[in-house]
């Protein structure tokens, strides 16, 4: 009798090991998803002016043209701004997944830019979660147009500085948002009382309406004393990205593309109609060495 | 009592037998793709594929994760998992099947190469679809290995390829599938 039972317990138990044969084979084999980078949290290095939690990868070079037309309230008169025109051309440039270096150069005062942006926090998910990416910006800017006032401006008085940083996050598939704060500092102002460093804080918002079409926003505000006419930049457009292209149309009040053109000289008043057309194109080129396999 | 021990283990072992000796699988097999038209070159790999064959009951399955795939432009890479194969909302590509009946029982004993008839579904891109391939299972030395080339249609998986870069893409991707060496399971 004890013989049978303990047979047929053997049996039962041998009979479980082979009737889990009915479920996937890959049962048990398959590994937990390892850390994994979060990409894609915006479309372009930029939001719209502003510097996001996008890197270029290493080799790539941003050909960026950016435009700011004149604003759309004067009508037909110079077709809704189209007829004045300010631009700012700019290669940017990976040298690490998570360092990049910019030059750029503006018609408006024939600005000319440099900047380096380094990655300090990676974004990720899966066995080790970081909640958010950290970047840091910063820059020189130099005005270079003629001045015709009667004691020349040395170069010092030309130059300004800024130095930004970048707290981004991509929540799901589609939303994305940063907080950039922002400090700027002139070492000659446009007007005689405003300060010569402002800090400002930076919000961007990306939210994708299809894969290739997001709809972006890029607003900052000014700390510190400036001129009554200074208002805060804010920038409403999409993103359409085919390829190697990302094109950006917005409406914004602002015409400087530089940090210290955006946040201590923009005049317009938004929501008074002082809006005009813009649009930033980015063409990528893979210019280094391709990556090993 | 003790004639009645050793029984039961024979039993147990004569079970376990049919079980654990004919499970073979690997964590490294090797798939590749290529898109090849006039404008672009486009190859991708991944060397982390997942794939289990049971010789017992004929089965075969596959499965790997889209974020694996590397490209030689990594902008290439996120376009990929962001645009195309939307990988956060289909991570893995899953493949099972079964081998074809005029080719069983298998044996993957002797030193040869046997060119199998699979057929089966592969899920990608959250579309499930039956594809049949011929798969060659390579016996050398004790180590078994296995390799198959097929073709599939982006439009099958509802991969949309937008007008302006159709011509960069291939509408019939080729997808090579390279398993060095296959383990039994303990």
């Amino acid at each position: 009798m004890k013989k049978t039972v303990c047979s047929f317990i053997f049996i039962l138990i041998a009979g479980q090991l082979l009737a889990q044969d009915t479920t996937s084979l890959l049962n048990g084999l398959e590994e937990k998803a390892a850390i994994q980078k979060v990409t894609g949290t915006f479309k372009s290095t930029r939001v719209i002016n502003a510097h996001s939690t996008e890197m270029l990868y290493k080799g790539n070079l941003d050909f960026r043209i950016m435009h700011r037309f004149g604003v759309f309230k004067n009508g037909f008169k110079d077709l809704f701004g189209l007829d004045n025109a300010s631009m700012r051309m700019s290669f940017d440039y990976g040298i690490t997944d998570n360092l990049m270096v910019g030059l750029g150069r503006s018609t408006i005062l024939k600005d000319l830019d440099i900047f380096v942006k380094t990655r300090i926090l990676q974004q990720t998910k899966g066995e080790k979660q970081i909640p958010l990416s950290v970047l840091i910006a910063a820059g020189y800017i130099v005005t270079t147009q003629e001045s015709f006032a009667t004691v020349k401006p040395t170069f010092g008085d030309r130059s300004s500085y800024y130095i930004q940083l970048i707290a981004g996050r991509k929540f799901n598939s589609n939303f994305s948002m940063q907080l950039s704060p922002l400090l700027v500092h002139n070492n000659a102002t446009l007007n005689p009382t405003d300060d010569n460093t402002i800090f400002g804080l930076g919000g961007g918002l990306r939210y994708k309406v299809s894969k290739r079409i997001a709809i972006m926003i890029d607003y900052h505000h000014a700390f510190g004393q400036l001129d009554k006419a200074i208002t805060d930049p804010l920038s409403l457009g999409v993103d359409i990205e085919t390829g190697g292209h990302v094109f950006q149309l917005h409406f914004s009040n602002a015409t400087g593309m530089n940090e210290k053109g955006y946040l201590t000289q923009t005049t317009g008043k938004y929501f008074k109609g002082d809006v005009r057309f813009g649009f930033n194109l980015s063409r990528m080129f893979h210019v280094g060495k391709k990556r090993k396999k | 009592m003790q004639k009645t021990v050793s029984i039961c283990f024979l039993l147990l072992l004569i079970c376990l037998q049919g079980v654990a000796q004919k499970k073979l699988f690997t964590k490294t097999g090797i798939i590749s793709f290529y898109s090849k038209t006039a404008v672009e070159k486009i190859e991708a790999v991944n060397k982390k594929t997942l794939a289990v064959i049971d010789v017992a009951n004929n089965k075969i399955e596959f499965s790997v994760l889209i974020k694996g795939f590397e490209f030689e432009k990594a902008l290439m890479q996120e376009h990929f998992n962001e645009n195309y194969l939307e990988s956060d909302k289909y991570p893995k590509a899953v493949f099972t099947g079964i081998f074809a009946e005029k080719d069983l029982p298998l044996t993957f004993t002797e030193n040869k190469t046997q060119n199998l008839q699979v057929s089966g579904n592969l899920t990608l891109h959250g579309i499930t679809k039956q594809i049949t391939v011929v798969a060659a299972i390579t016996v050398k030395k004790q180590v078994i290995s296995a390799a198959t080339t097929f073709t599939i249609l982006l439009s099958d998986y509802k991969i949309k390829v937008p007008a302006l870069v159709a011509n960069n893409i291939n509408k019939e991707i080729l997808v090579r599938i390279n398993i060095p060496s296959l383990q039994e399971i303990k």
